[in-house]
């Protein structure tokens, strides 16, 4: 999805663009993920200003793109199930709104009014009416066509290639990439690879300590709309801004156009271990049911895993690497890199045309984890 | 001995640890748990149907009353064996259990949690959970499906459906049923029918049976394969059932349900020769192109698999049946499609194995039963697999498809959509069709439309990008009401703590990631 968006917009700004990947469109984090665009869930901070841009782009982005990227402007609906949990509740959100998010407390009583089929004995909630969902690779299809034949920006498209080399020239600068197939030679590289990004970064002879996060989802069996917003509960924010290893799970419970209701998403640090955690599955659908009581007889008819790719103080690593010139990077946008998206590929385009930028950058320089990391020790199980 | 090992496990099968669950009581699951038994093993015997017997030895309920199911069988005999030493034994059998996932915990003594739901078909649905120290994983085949104009009309089943139908059932699917697709289940499929009643005017196979011709060093050393084909050509000829290769339905009429179908001549790529379309009446059509390894409970498990001659994937076996995690067995159509016969064998060498393993006995391999099974395993994995590669579909079936032609029923996708996917949104594979169209991710997960898809994916050339082998991490449905009131904390004897898994990258593997 990132690397869609910076083509798109850097391709709108005038210049010839080549997209590379080792698979197909969507067929890393961004086909195994959800399609939230959410600011509900953001502390007031460049992550939240990053965020909200992007609602103003992803806006746009829906008048230009086909329907069928399933854009929709739904709101989401953050719940407390007791006096405790709202309270923290609606502190977060008194900061918010300081912050420019639109945010409504809806006391218990009304909650059903926005959500009909929600448990009655919940303490109350909050509504944002920005937060918005897509369907990300569709999204991301469809952004890679969207800038077509006019004008001189072109996006070429090259998959089922794999990057294995960066090129330098004589003073440590970008000259293009090294695949399978041969060389290629652009001015500027931008590293949107992203759980992957920090091996990337290393085949330029720079770190950047990219990890992944696993996340599950559960899909139920198409049905009716039940389910009208995005509805999780307030720990949800909590487990976003957690460092913790350990599995947390609050769900935030969703409909689809196409019908099945999404429930997701865990979050948990176990390298690429793409095993099924029974115990992740059981939490969400207790979560969802303790939410949803009508969904106790819905059936799960699926479930799958991805991996969101997060740096150490949870924000994307976005903008030029002072290591090595004409190298940008665009990752790292863990459980955010649908919404992120818009913006990233903005500031990124508005670096490589040399254009002002439309906030600061400042905190998501590639370079801030420089002398912080410790040597790591990459492990060789089978590969 | 009312305090043995297996007498508990009977009291309490979910909160004993078995020392082996076996998952199938077809022909592999079944020869499996008797043996292992037989060796000294508490053996539990998961299975979704109510009855065992698997695909094969299907047969009526009691109360349809048939007298002689056996009819419908050759090899009786042989089922007949395992279900008298089942009975003799004290296998715990669990019936109407679906499995949905198996979860394995590390530790110096690996355990097994194979997680299932009963209830299903009366009421009062729940989770179980059984343990044990091994898993033999039987669950067998599903029939592959390629799809073509017409083939979502009433009157269209799967061969392997008509036949499954027929046996538990003893229900014709038509009165005038044209067989159709490829492989040798084709020829029993329209004996059974025939000595069942039908009409069966044609047996429509794509490919060439000359090729067994060509392998006649197979052939030689599977004796018992000659006999089964004389069997069922002699039963086709008696009921006047012609037999015609290298040719295809491409087409399916009638207004509510199947009147006629058209059949076309192929080339050697399986494309239809133009103008050579001929109009058969039936009132129905029984359709398949062989069967595909039902895998999901081991890939999801990061079992290793293999591909095999027709393109899709087995698991990846060593030569006594334990797949590449260690505690997990497989045996039967899980490693490869083979027949009941090779299950049979494949479940027996399985039984000695994990008993060996379990029982930290001698080493089977030096076992005379045991090197006797091998070779017959291997003997009939030769012609298996010569049989999987005569009758793959070749690259020339998606012209069969228009692109009105529906390829995913649960999804209602067409054909139309699946190539826009591929030539203009940068699908490369099953999964990103999938994710761009939905083929797929309906009710029945891409069992039916995963092959098509996966040949449509692939487009005209090579594909850009291997394809892998399909992830169902939920093996059966399962409702949200159980999956949340699961009991997930440890059995009994608690097994050691999962082992701390590092932080940093993983394997290459996991760039193909997701669903
Ligand atoms: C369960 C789950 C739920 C989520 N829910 C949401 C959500 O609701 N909202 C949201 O905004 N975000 C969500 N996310 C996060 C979001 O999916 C990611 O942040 C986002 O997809 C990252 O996009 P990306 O383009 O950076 O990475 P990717 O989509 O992973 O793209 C990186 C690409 O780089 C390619 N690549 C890597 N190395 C190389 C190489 N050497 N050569 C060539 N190509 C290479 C890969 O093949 C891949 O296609 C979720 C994630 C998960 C796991
Ligand atoms: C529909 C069908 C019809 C066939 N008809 C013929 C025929 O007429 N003649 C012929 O020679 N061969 C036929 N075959 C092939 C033949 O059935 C196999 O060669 C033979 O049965 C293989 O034995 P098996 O033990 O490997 O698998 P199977 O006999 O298929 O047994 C697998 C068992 O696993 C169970 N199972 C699967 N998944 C789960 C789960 N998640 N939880 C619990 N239990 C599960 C199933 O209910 C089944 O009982 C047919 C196959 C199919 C699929």
């Amino acid at each position: 999805m990132v690397g869609a968006a910076c083509a798109y917009y850097a391709a709108r700004s005038g210049l010839s663009v080549t997209v590379i990947d080792r698979g197909a469109v969507a067929g890393g984090t961004t086909g195994a993920g959800e399609g939230n665009l959410l600011v509900s869930d953001k502390e007031p901070g460049p992550e939240l200003e990053l965020a909200l841009l992007s609602t103003r782009l992803w806006r746009e982005l829906a008048d230009v793109l086909p329907p069928r990227i399933e854009y929709e402007a739904k709101g989401g609906l953050v719940v407390a199930s007791g006096e405790a949990s709202l309270a923290v509740l609606r502190d977060f959100a008194a900061r918010q709104e300081r912050a420019g998010v639109r945010v409504r407390q809806i006391g218990s009583g009304r909650l059903r009014d926005l959500e009909p089929h929600l448990a009655e004995d919940l303490a109350g909630g909050f509504h944002y009416p920005q937060d918005a969902q897509v369907q990300p690779a569709l999204a991301a299809a469809h952004l890679l066509r969207a800038v077509g034949g006019h004008g001189p920006g072109r996006v070429f498209l090259r998959l089922g290639e794999e990057v294995t080399g960066i090129l330098k020239g004589a003073s440590g600068e970008v000259r293009g990439v090294r695949t399978a197939s041969g060389d290629l030679h652009a001015p500027y590289v931008v590293n949107a690879a992203g759980t992957w990004g920090g091996r990337l970064a290393r085949l330029a002879g720079v770190d950047l300590p990219v990890l992944p996060r696993r996340g599950f989802v559960l899909v139920t069996e198409p049905l009716p709309r039940v389910v009208r917003h995005k509805v999780y509960t307030a720990d949800y924010v909590a487990d976003v801004a957690s460092g913790s290893a350990a599995l947390q799970t609050s769900a935030v419970v969703e409909g689809t156009p196409a019908g099945p209701v999404l429930i997701g998403a865990s979050r948990e640090r176990v390298g690429f271990d793409r095993a099924l955690s029974v115990e992740a599955l059981r939490r969400l659908a207790a979560q969802a049911t303790r939410l949803f009581p009508v969904l106790a007889g819905v059936h799960a008819i699926r479930t799958y895993a991805g991996f969101r790719p997060y740096l150490p103080d949870h924000l994307p690593a976005i903008g030029s690497d002072p290591r090595v010139p004409g190298l940008l990077h665009a990752c790292g946008h863990e459980g955010a890199g649908i919404g992120l998206a818009p913006a990233t590929g903005t500031i990124v385009a508005r670096i490589v045309s040399g254009a002002g930028l439309p906030m600061d950058i400042t905190p998501f320089g590639p370079d801030r984890f420089e002398g912080t990391s410790q040597p790591r020790k990459e492990p060789r199980h089978g590969a | 001995m009312p305090n043995s090992p297996s007498d508990r496990a009977a009291d309490d099968p979910y909160g004993a640890v078995h020392d082996l669950v076996v998952i199938g009581a077809g022909c592999a699951g079944l020869a499996g748990a008797v043996t292992a038994f037989e060796q000294g093993l508490s053996v539990a015997l998961l299975d979704t149907a109510g009855r065992i017997g698997g695909q094969f030895y299907r047969h009526p309920a009691p109360a349809i009353g048939a007298v002689r199911p056996e009819a419908l069988h050759h090899d009786w005999s042989a089922f007949a064996g395992l279900r008298h030493r089942l009975e003799a034994s004290d296998v715990v059998h669990l019936a109407g259990h679906h499995v949905w996932t198996v979860a394995r915990q590390d530790g110096a003594n690996p355990r097994w949690t194979v997680h299932a739901v009963t209830g299903v078909d009366g009421d009062g649905e729940r989770p179980v959970r059984v343990h044990a120290r091994a898993v033999l994983l039987a669950t067998g085949a599903y029939e592959r499906q390629l799809p073509f104009p017409g083939w979502t009309l009433p009157g269209v089943v799967g061969a392997a459906g008509a036949q499954a139908m027929l046996k538990s059932g003893l229900v014709l699917p038509g009165r005038r049923v044209v067989v159709a697709g490829s492989g040798p289940l084709l020829l029993a499929v329209a004996s059974s029918l025939a000595a069942a009643g039908a009409r069966v005017p044609l047996v429509v196979e794509a490919s060439g049976y000359l090729g067994y011709a060509r392998r006649p060093d197979v052939l030689a050393v599977n004796p018992q394969k000659l006999a089964e084909a004389v069997v069922h050509g002699a039963a086709l000829l008696r009921h006047g059932v012609r037999l015609r290769t290298r040719s295809a339905v491409t087409d399916v009429h009638g207004a509510d349900r199947v009147e006629a179908v058209t059949v076309s001549r192929l080339d050697r790529d399986w494309r239809p020769v133009q103008g050579s379309g001929r109009r058969i009446a039936c009132d129905a059509l029984a359709v398949g192109h062989g069967l595909v390894p039902q895998t999901e409970l081991a890939t999801s498990l990061g079992c290793a698999t293999r591909r095999t001659q027709d393109g899709t994937y087995a698991l990846a076996l060593d030569a006594l049946q334990q797949t590449s995690v260690p505690g997990l067995w497989a045996a039967g159509e899980t490693g490869g499609i083979g027949g009941a016969q090779l299950a049979r064998v494949e479940g027996e060498l399985a039984g000695f194995a994990v008993a060996a393993q379990v029982r930290g006995g001698h080493e089977p391999a030096r076992d005379g039963r045991v090197r006797e099974l091998q070779r017959r395993r291997e003997r009939m994995r030769a012609f298996a697999g010569a049989m999987t590669a005569m009758h793959a579909p070749g690259p020339g079936w998606v012209d069969w498809l228009d692109d009105a032609t529906e390829v995913c029923r649960c999804e209602e996708v067409r054909a139309g959509a699946i190539r826009e996917a591929v030539d203009e949104h940068g699908a490369r594979d099953a999964r990103t069709v999938k994710l761009l169209t939905r083929a797929g991710m309906g009710w029945c997960q891409g069992r039916v439309c995963g092959a098509a898809v996966a040949r449509l994916a692939a487009g005209g050339g090579a594909p850009a990008v291997p394809p892998s082998p399909e992830r169902r991490p939920l093996a059966v449905p399962v409702a949200l009401e159980l999956l949340g009131s699961l009991d997930t904390t440890a059995p009994t004897s608690s097994p050691a703590a999962p082992a701390q898994r590092p932080d940093t990258a993983g394997p290459d593997g996991a760039a193909t990631s997701g669903d």
